[in-house]
């Protein structure tokens, strides 16, 4: 920290400043008193491992949340849109069913009255022609028919154009992943343009040559924390690399069906997926890498193409555990019991009706093994703790006789009691033969795997397998290194 | 732009003019002066109503109390407005009013639309038959010379959906307010991440749905000359079905005012054809449905093409 404070001795006041700042979700604690400042004329790289904080941090700045404690202070103006702070996100801020100069509309506020349809049409296409010169958007193009790389491109403009308030710290998260190399390189000379006019940029990239491209100061975060915070010059990548990672590295047992195999055993894989993914009878199969990179998609291809459109079977050849409980689990109405017992529905009927006395010993079988802590289980599933809402899930799947679990991050979110107990099962089940293809954007959970599949930008980037699953080659094949790709 | 403006337009455009050529070959008499006025005069209250519903779908809601909600209007029209004109505008205003409450409401508690309308639907039933117990009323005698003058060359019914279509084509599709209502139903995080308060703009939009559900009913008043609680009931259906067949799609915020009021005057038009076609009035519901289904099944078929190469 010493060294920005010295620097901001000697140049014009910060554009933002945290002090001190922490933000909490609940129990779980986003970040953790950050102290960073940002002045005119830097360009900051930031760089961590999933759930590091990033992009809380990026929402504090961006004013989007106000921190639980500490502060943002925006030196000279009232707030984040007066002090010229703007934010491009990776997630999709424009509205597919306006053109682009409607799309600045919706962002710059002072684009009413007569002729504002010109202004708007003006500046962004000022803004396309700086940040991406060649570019062949016109700003009455409707968004929907454009493809997904000039949508990003468009939204990179608006983020520079000119405004009401001019733009002092435009924050860039993940802004190449929808661009080509040579459209990304114009990105990035355009931002060393901007940063060298006195603007200032805070840059986020699993491309780490990118970000040593951009970058004159990185900022490693991890759990919530900012662990380094040097010069780019500083850092050499594979030092980037062991800072976002933990040093402890805990052992982890194999299962059975990986010790077999380690000791001779040359079994066939019992599944393949078109990404190559495979996994053998009783492994556990994990599926690493940063988020968003592909990793539910091809779980969700895997598991549609298991199962019939039309007709459910008393013998589902998989069975899903989802990680987004409320969009993709919960029956939010049903009770626990129901919600437990849907999957194996088929094997509970009599006649084409619910046997109610086996739908209720499987519940309570199932309470028991995997301990879901209530006093009835014909309470409504709502009345659970998340945790125990995610037990009731891992029954649903696991009651069923699938010989494949498929499960798309289901600990987002669970007390580290839950998460041991849920890891213990797991590794019982998979010593009865069951296959698990887990993807899991936590660390410590890809260590229980036996082999795991890193993906990069929808792709597998890595295979890793026994000794080999550390963090450090898990995080090295999530983030590219520019032209000599791991 | 405009590429994507006339595709959208293509298809209702053309329902339109083969239905116009199918009702002249049964009827050349209707190729007239009056003829056309008499084809097209019941379509501009429709066509309002669509608007209305156009803007209410626009947003991603859906307005099950459009058909109550014009009859109240006809009743209020010819039941208070021609005595007491105040006292008329300010009921009018209220129920403007109170449509924007329903979307302040709908949105700060994420309500679902269709079923806090629905509920309204019944509301507004009631409210009619308070005003207006048994059909009857009559029509405020500037409304009804507005209604049915007679300007030189073009009927006043082509003219006011012309006028119609102009004005709601202006405020939703050209005008920074209506790109901000627009931008609600296309990504409202967008919006709000922008500052701007969704639950504000949503009562904004719900209050133009009202303005333009309350020209519908005067509008029909003053073509009939007095009003009935019931007088309107078809017109939530037939602004849903005006407004997809004109082009809008349920969700996304994607809707055309020129194409809602051409399916508002395609939806019309189906049924003199019809009734040219001698069909009896039982089966004409039935097969002025068979017409939308075709419509909407063509739409599909074009999308599907475009979406190919």
């Amino acid at each position: 920290m010493t060294l920005s404070e010295t620097k901001a001795g000697a140049q014009p006041a910060p554009v933002v400043m945290l002090q001190g700042a922490s933000k909490s979700f609940g129990a779980l604690k986003a970040m953790d008193h950050v102290d960073l400042s940002v002045a005119p004329g830097e360009s900051l790289g930031l760089v961590g491992h999933n759930g590091a904080g990033k992009s809380t941090l990026v929402n504090l700045v961006t004013g989007l949340f106000a921190p639980t404690s500490g502060q943002v202070v925006y030196p000279g103006a009232a707030d984040h849109a007066a002090a010229g702070i703007r934010a491009i996100s990776q997630e999709g801020t424009l509205c597919p069913n306006l053109t682009v100069l409607e799309n600045l509309q919706v962002v710059q506020r002072d684009l009413t009255g007569w002729g504002w349809r010109r202004l708007a049409a003006r500046r962004i296409r000022a803004a396309l022609d700086a940040v991406f010169p060649g570019h062949r958007i016109r700003p009455d193009m409707l968004v929907a028919d454009m493809t997904l790389a000039e949508q990003q491109m468009v939204e990179i403009a608006i983020g520079f154009a000119d405004g009401p308030v001019p733009a002092r710290l435009v924050v860039l998260d993940e802004p190449t992943s929808a661009l080509d190399a040579s459209i990304a390189a114009e990105l990035l000379a355009h931002i060393r343009r901007f940063c060298a006019k006195g603007g200032a940029a805070i840059f986020i990239s699993h491309m780490l040559g990118e970000v040593f491209d951009v970058a004159d100061r990185i900022v490693v975060m991890r759990d919530g924390r900012i662990m380094a915070d040097r010069p780019a010059a500083d850092f050499t990548r594979q030092g980037l690399v062991d800072a976002m990672g933990h040093v402890a590295d805990e052992d982890h047992q194999p299962t059975p069906a990986a010790l077999a195999r380690v000791l001779g055993d040359k079994s066939h894989a019992i599944l393949r997926t078109p990404e190559g993914i495979e996994a053998r009878k009783g492994e556990v199969v994990g599926l690493a890498g940063l988020a968003g990179h592909g990793q539910a998609e091809a779980l969700a291809r895997f598991y549609l193409s298991q199962r019939s459109d039309w007709r459910s079977s008393a013998r589902p050849r998989a069975a899903f555990v989802a990680g987004d409980r409320r969009r993709d689990g919960l029956m939010p109405v049903w009770s626990i019991t129901r919600n437990l017992t849907l999957a194996a529905l088929e094997t509970l009927t009599r006649h084409g009706l619910i046997d109610r006395e086996a739908e209720a010993r499987i519940g309570a079988d199932w309470q028991r093994r995997i301990g879901i802590r209530t006093p009835d289980m014909n309470n409504p599933i709502l009345s659970l703790s998340g945790g125990n809402q995610q037990k009731a899930l891992f029954a649903r799947a696991l009651a069923t006789s699938a010989p494949v679990v498929v499960m798309d991050d289901p600990m987002r979110g669970v007390d580290i009691g839950t998460k041991t107990e849920v890891y213990e099962m797991i590794r019982a089940e998979a010593a009865n033969g069951r296959t698990f293809l887990w993807y899991s954007t936590e660390m410590d959970e890809i260590r229980n795997c036996d082999r795991v599949f890193v993906f990069r930008n929808g792709a597998i980037s890595a295979e890793l397998e026994g000794d080999r699953i550390t963090e450090e080659n898990v995080l090295a094949a999530s983030f590219e290194f520019g032209e000599d790709a791991a | 732009m405009k590429g994507s403006i006339n595709a959208r337009l293509a298809l209702p455009v053309l329902s339109l003019a083969v239905l116009i050529v199918a009702v002249f070959w049964l009827q050349p008499r209707a190729m007239s002066y009056v003829g056309i006025n008499l084809l097209f005069n019941l379509a501009v209250p429709i066509a309002l109503a669509t608007v209305a519903q156009m803007i209410i779908i626009m947003v991603n809601d859906i307005d099950l109390s459009m058909g109550a909600f014009v009859s109240l209007i006809a009743c209020i029209t010819a039941t208070i407005l021609p005595g007491s004109p105040l006292l008329g505008v300010a009921m009018l205003a209220g129920c403007v009013l109170a449509y924007a409450a329903l979307g302040a409401l709908i949105e700060a508690r994420q309500l679902p639309a269709i079923v806090v309308t629905l509920g309204m639907s019944f509301v507004w039933a009631g409210a009619a038959v308070l005003i207006l117990p048994s059909p009857g009323g009559t029509s405020p005698g500037w409304l009804t010379a507005i209604m049915k003058s007679k300007p030189p060359l073009v009927p006043m019914a082509i003219i006011a959906s012309v006028v119609i279509a102009g004005v709601a084509h202006l405020i939703i599709m050209r005008s920074a307010f209506g790109v901000r209502l627009r931008a609600l139903g296309g990504n409202a995080r967008a919006v709000s991440r922008a500052g701007r308060s969704t639950v504000m703009l949503k009562a904004t939009a719900y209050a133009l749905a009202g303005v333009f559900a309350v020209l519908a009913g005067m509008a029909l008043v003053g073509l009939t000359t007095s009003g009935d609680a019931n007088i309107a009931i078809r017109y939530t259906l037939l602004s849903i079905a005006g407004v997809i067949l004109g082009g809008g799609e349920f969700t996304g915020g994607r809707v055309s005012p020129i194409g809602a009021v051409i399916g508002a005057l395609t939806l019309t038009l189906a049924g003199s054809f019809l009734s040219f076609l001698r069909l009896s009035p039982d089966w004409q519901i039935g097969a002025q449905g068979a017409i939308l289904i075709l419509v909407l099944a063509a739409r599909l078929l074009v999308r599907q093409a475009e979406k190919r190469p």
